[in-house]
């Protein structure tokens, strides 16, 4: 109990000694950087509905393009200078998932095409796409229940 | 001969009759640049990959450090290395080609000092004329293992350390030159249940404290007789930290304390946030800035001490702490 009490005490004084990002500061980048992005997907999915598509086909559209982007960016080393400037704004849109999808690809290639690539591609992107349909199929089970009780 | 609790004073006292130094290209860039023997502009040394890149590293370290002293590879008895990846493959790979007898070792960033201790105590007591101690660390390849891959997008915390590209290697014999081992304290494992593996240099602080204490204890000495006291890879908040602890322990060491990691980059211009880290940094900063020193007689009497945070990705994962690990080695001009 004693060491338990001296592990937390250590804990919270390291932790005043360690500098943080400035918060304010962080977030008001990730808000300009997420903001641009989501800008650009919007103004891809206007013009393809100018060019007559419809709005499903449009937003295909505008998710491929910007997955087809952060990927060539992370090729070209950039989108990680955008991220460490724009934090969440740069891995929360589309473009931080693709980014974390093509960095393992392109890390863990020399490893080959099973073990490396195969195997690690969704290191970092696995537990998103894990969790995001666990999630999915929780709430689709709750609106199924809910329709049946008539709430919805 | 034993000296107090952890540490041994040498009755033959063997020399470090050379070092060599190769770093990375960002190594080269900072402010010891110019002080290492051999800066690569290619961060991959012509290899494929990052983990051949560190093992040619490591091997060019030797070659150099051999070469200096004219002394070649059939007369080094016994080889003491080690690096950060898995089971040491970068060592085993690196040194494969001299066929020296080798013993792998681990002692993360503290492995410089494990290695010095080792082959020093080798020589001193009479099991060959010529040891050679060798460490690296490479940043692509440590990213890889401990963290994500590198075009990875991801905000590093300001407390994270720079792994530094970088081998130092070190020939240890009974060749007498400027500089000796005198003593040394080895470290235990000092643990003050840390878990964040972003903060390194909290982590390893109370391992430094732990030596630096030990040591002064051991040898009866206070901090004032060693020019410098320099710590491996504690960073800039390891370093608040072990000033702290120390002053907890009544002892003064802010005056004559430098630490390599802080040393071998420049914080604003270089963006490497806490300080440089790996056991390529303590082992390239003590080749290329400690060792002239010693060697000029500008520091009369140093103490060593390259700090570890000895994790795991598994235990770290498992929700095990950091804990951290430190070992003396005292270095005398002569």
């Amino acid at each position: 109990m004693d060491r338990k009490k001296q592990q937390e005490a250590y804990e919270n004084y390291v932790k005043k000694k360690t500098p943080v990002h400035n918060l304010p500061v962080n977030m008001a980048k990730a808000f300009i950087t997420g903001g641009i992005i989501c800008a650009a997907g919007q103004s891809i999915l206007n013009y393809c509905e100018k060019m007559g598509l419809n709005k499903d086909i449009s937003g295909g559209w505008t998710s491929m393009i910007l997955i087809l982007a952060s990927v060539i960016l992370t090729a070209l080393n950039i989108y990680p200078r955008i991220a460490k400037w724009g934090g969440a704004g740069a891995l929360v849109p589309i473009t931080g998932f693709a980014n974390s999808v093509a960095a393992p690809a392109i890390e863990f290639q020399k490893e080959g095409q099973v073990m490396g690539i195969g195997c690690k591609i969704f290191t970092i992107a696995g537990p998103v796409i894990l969790y995001g349909v666990f999630t999915s199929w929780v709430l689709g089970f709750l609106y199924w229940i809910g329709k049946i009780a008539g709430i919805f | 001969m034993t000296q107090g609790l952890q540490s041994i004073a040498f009755e033959q006292s063997p020399y470090v009759v050379s070092s060599a130094s190769v770093v990375g290209k960002k190594e080269g860039e900072g402010p010891l640049g110019k002080m290492f023997d051999m800066v690569e502009t290619e961060n991959l040394f012509g290899e494929d990959t990052w983990e051949a890149a560190e093992s040619t590293m490591q091997k060019e370290a030797c070659v150099l450090a051999m070469g200096k002293a004219h002394i070649h590879k059939e007369d080094v008895r016994f080889l003491f290395g080690g690096d950060l990846l898995r089971q040491g493959i970068a060592t085993s790979l690196g040194v494969e080609a001299f066929g020296i007898p080798m013993f792998g070792l681990f002692g993360a960033c503290s492995t410089s000092g494990e290695a010095l201790a080792l082959a020093s105590m080798s020589v001193a007591a009479g099991y060959g004329d010529y040891m050679l101690a060798v460490t690296s660390s490479h940043f692509g390849s440590a990213e890889k293992e401990f963290r994500f891959p590198l075009s990875y997008a991801n905000q590093r915390p300001l407390s994270a350390q720079w792994t530094v590209t970088g081998s130092g290697a070190f020939l240890v014999g009974k060749k007498r030159s400027h500089v000796r081992i005198t003593g040394i304290t080895v470290g235990k494992i000092v643990d003050f249940g840390l878990k964040d593996s972003q903060n390194m240099g909290a982590c390893m602080a109370p391992a430094a404290a732990d030596t630096i204490e030990r040591n002064l204890k051991d040898f009866g000495r206070v901090p004032d007789d060693y020019s410098r006291i320099i710590t491996g890879d504690l960073g800039y908040v390891g370093q608040s930290i072990l000033f702290d602890l120390m002053r907890g322990k009544e002892i003064d060491i802010k005056k004559n304390h430098i630490d390599c990691g802080m040393m071998i980059f420049d914080q604003n211009k270089q963006d490497t946030h806490a300080g440089g880290s790996g056991c390529g940094c303590a082992a390239s900063v003590l080749s290329s800035y400690v060792l002239p020193k010693l060697e000029r007689g500008e520091w009369k009497r140093v103490l060593f001490v390259p700090t570890g945070a000895l994790m795991s990705t598994v235990s770290f994962n498992e929700g095990e702490s950091v804990p951290g690990i430190a070992h003396g080695i005292v270095l005398e001009h002569c």
